[in-house]
Parts: structure tokens; C-alpha cells; sequence
């Protein structure tokens, strides 16, 4: 399953957002909700943007804070201020 | 041995309350947003009517003439509620705190020009007792408002404009050395100084307005739309070039918490205007009736602050806030 990316974040109210604007982003990404935590799954590529995620909030959002309540990920990262993106390079 | 660690997933029978279902849906959870502001408005079993306003129940929709089916639409996009409103408050406190000790260790108001320093004392240390009017204001919007969402906001916001004069007035004892007489010099310019006294009779006239609505747009979108973009942005761009770096950083708070509360002004009023075109025409008086007068009372303030550049600023703020207006369903210009 090398071609799926996953990312895994503490089920709570400062990861909704981040949830929430993941899967606005990644159409094929898929929500897997367990027991205190939501991993979120996707074929290929998944990105996490600041912009979506301060829409949900309603506030400015630093990207650097999603590792708070970040559990886990699968792929290579690639990260700007403004976008996180998971993949697997030279896949 | 092997040990196998199970998990169970146990659905939960509900996501939330039942008055928030009605509102966002089954099956959804609701945010904490959602959960600390939704129906906490007292609406029913009110068994006495208040002495001071008998023809009203204790809380009553009616003590504005702004009509909204639902009061609760008056939703924050900030989604403050107590954790995270001081949660960033206090992120925010710690920064301008820092840029105080910067100032104050390195003494960078003492490059200022001399004129700028004189008109920090004329024009931006007076804001202290308008800030107490805001403050004010807004402690009556959270008191005599309707819907929680809105009355929590307001609160917050009347708790910022205290904090903002509080840091006017540590700017001002940073700029004279600790010395507290630039505070009562500051107060008798309010009293006193003509540049002033259209400005205080429109604060003083904002504080007996009666239709909490009007008084939000009065103050939170007229005044603080021409003032606080004149003090923090304009006096500030205009100061930087006589030295004012040490102005820049200790007022950054209000940069932020301007472009901040924008947001919640705007939408609170937008909402208000789009429910019917009866609140349009409404709003669109008392914006009518009102901007007239805050432009009269902030023209003497700007002809102190940028002289011969005075009408230019003027215009700018006119167009800023025209442009704000109509993008809220408001005629732009009166």
C-alpha cells in the first residue's frame, strides 16, 4: 500500500477544524473516526492548507500547531507556511 | 504468550443537545462554539416585569427595532467563547508586553520629533476616555442585547476596549517618564480642547442612545470604522516617519484587535441587514443620521493630526468605510 498517505490527529475540539478542512481539500480523503482519534486516509496525496483551515476556525491558524495534536502520518512531508502536503516522492 | 489488544468502537447514542440537533442537524457534532452560545438566551418564565422598563419582560427582542426571527444568527466568525478569547488575548498580552519592555529598556519614544511627541499627548492620549465610552457601549450591548451570541461577543469586545486604553495609557506614562500628569493634561484636553468637543458630545450622545442595535452600529462600525483606522494605521504610517518606531510596536494590539473585530462587526451587521429590507432601510437610517456626524467630529482630529494632508486621510477613511458599507448591503455614501 505504498501509494496511501495517512495522517492521525487527537480526537478533539482544536483538531475539528483540521479534520474538517482536510476533507474539504482532499475529496478522496476518508475519515477513519477511532476511539479518540481520527486517521485520515488517502490515495496519493493529501494536503492540509492554513487558508481552509482558518475559514473553519474563523481565525488566524499557524500551520506549525497541527503537530499538537498530531498523532501520526505515512509519505514524505512537504511544508510551507501555507500548505502541508503528504506523498510519496518517487513512488 | 501473545497479547492481543483489542479496541471497541462504541457509537455514541448522541452528539449533542437537542437544541443544538434542531439547529445544525442529526448525526453532527456541534462545536464547543456552537454548544457555549446557542439558546443560553433566556427567553420564557419571566414572572416580573423590570420596575425601570415595565412595558418589557427582563430580557425582550423588542428592546431593539432591528427585527431577526432568530437572534441567535448573530453568530461570532471568531467563534470566541472563554477558552480560546483568552487564550489569544493572553498570546497577545505577552507580545505588546514585550514590545513595552523594548521600548521602555531602549527609550525608543525619546527619537521621536519633538511636534509628534506633542501630538501623541493632543490626539492619541485622549482616545483613553473614548475607549471607556466604547467599553461602556458595549458593556450596554451585552446587558440590554438579545441571543447570547451577540451578547458574548459584545462583552468581549468592551473587555478589548479597556484593555486598548489601558495601553494607551501606558504609552503615554512610557512617552513622559513615568509621569502621571500627562494623564490629567490628557483628560482636560477631552474636557476641553475644541478639537475634541464634537468628538466627546458624540460619544457622550452614543451612551443614552436606547436601541442597543443602533448603538452597535454607532460605535462599532461608525466610529471605531473612522477612529481606529485614523490611530493605528494612519497617525501610525504618519509617526514612523519622525521616529515613531517605538508607536509602531506598542500598538500593535490595536492593529490586531481592530482587523479582528472588523470581522465580527461586519458579520453581525451584514446578518441583521440581509434578514429583511425592512432592517435594511432601518440600519441604513441610523447610518444616514450618524456618519454625518462622526465625520464631523473626526475632521477636527485629522486637520490637528495631518495638516495640510488632513483632507486626503479623510477621503481615505470615507472610501475604506463606504466600501465596508456596501459590501454589507448599506448605502456607502450619505
Amino acid at each position: 500500500m505504498r501509494d496511501k498517505v495517512f495522517i492521525a490527529f487527537q480526537q478533539n475540539e482544536e483538531s475539528r477544524p483540521i479534520i474538517e478542512a482536510i476533507l474539504q481539500d482532499n475529496p478522496l480523503a476518508v475519515a477513519n473516526e477511532q476511539p479518540a482519534m481520527v486517521k485520515i486516509d488517502a490515495p496519493g496525496r493529501l494536503v492540509v492548507r492554513r487558508v481552509t483551515i482558518e475559514e473553519k476556525l474563523g481565525r488566524a491558524f499557524d500551520l506549525q500547531s497541527i503537530h499538537i495534536n498530531l498523532i501520526s502520518l505515512a509519505g514524505n512531508i512537504d511544508e510551507t507556511e501555507d500548505e502541508f502536503i503528504l506523498a510519496w516522492h518517487g513512488a | 504468550m501473545t497479547v492481543e489488544i483489542k479496541t471497541a468502537h462504541i457509537e455514541p447514542l448522541r452528539l449533542t443537545f437537542d437544541h443544538l440537533e434542531a439547529r445544525i442537524g442529526k448525526g453532527r457534532a456541534a462545536t464547543r462554539y456552537q454548544e457555549a452560545v446557542h439558546d443560553m438566551q433566556m427567553t420564557t418564565n419571566f414572572h416580573y416585569r423590570p420596575t425601570w422598563e415595565p412595558g418589557m419582560d427582563l430580557f425582550d427582542p423588542r428592546r431593539t427595532a432591528v427585527v431577526l426571527a432568530d437572534f441567535d444568527q448573530l453568530i461570532d466568525p471568531r467563534q470566541y467563547y472563554y477558552a480560546p478569547y483568552t487564550i489569544q488575548r493572553a498570546r497577545q498580552q505577552e507580545n505588546n508586553d514585550a514590545n513595552f519592555g523594548l521600548v521602555e529598556k531602549r527609550d525608543l519614544l525619546a527619537s521621536l520629533a519633538p511636534e509628534w511627541a506633542q501630538k501623541i499627548r493632543r490626539l492619541i492620549v485622549p482616545l483613553r476616555h473614548l475607549e471607556w465610552g466604547a467599553n461602556t457601549n458595549n458593556t450596554f450591548l451585552s446587558a440590554y442585547g438579545y441571543g447570547a451570541p451577540f451578547t458574548s461577543a459584545a462583552l468581549m469586545q468592551a473587555m478589548d476596549r479597556l484593555g486598548v486604553a489601558q495601553y494607551i495609557t501606558r504609552l503615554a506614562l512610557a512617552l513622559d517618564g513615568q509621569n502621571a500628569e500627562v494623564l490629567d493634561r490628557g483628560k482636560q484636553l477631552w474636557l476641553a480642547d475644541p478639537v475634541w468637543q464634537p468628538m466627546r458630545h458624540l460619544v457622550e450622545d452614543s451612551m443614552v442612545l436606547k436601541d442597543w442595535f443602533e448603538l452597535h452600529v454607532v460605535q462599532n462600525l461608525l466610529l471605531d470604522g473612522h477612529l481606529a483606522p485614523f490611530a493605528w494605521t494612519h497617525f501610525d504610517a504618519a509617526i514612523a516617519a519622525h521616529g515613531g518606531v517605538g508607536f509602531t510596536l506598542v500598538t500593535q494590539f490595536m492593529r490586531d484587535w481592530y482587523a479582528e473585530s472588523t470581522r465580527w462587526v461586519d458579520a453581525t451587521v451584514k446578518v441583521a441587514v440581509s434578514e429583511s429590507p425592512a432592517n435594511q432601510a432601518l440600519i441604513n437610517g441610523w447610518v444616514g443620521q450618524w456618519l454625518p456626524r462622526v465625520r464631523a467630529a473626526v475632521a477636527p482630529v485629522l486637520a490637528v493630526a495631518f495638516e495640510e494632508h488632513a483632507d486626503a486621510i479623510a477621503q481615505q477613511l470615507a472610501d475604506e468605510l463606504a466600501g465596508r458599507l456596501t459590501r454589507l448591503g448599506l448605502v456607502g455614501e450619505v
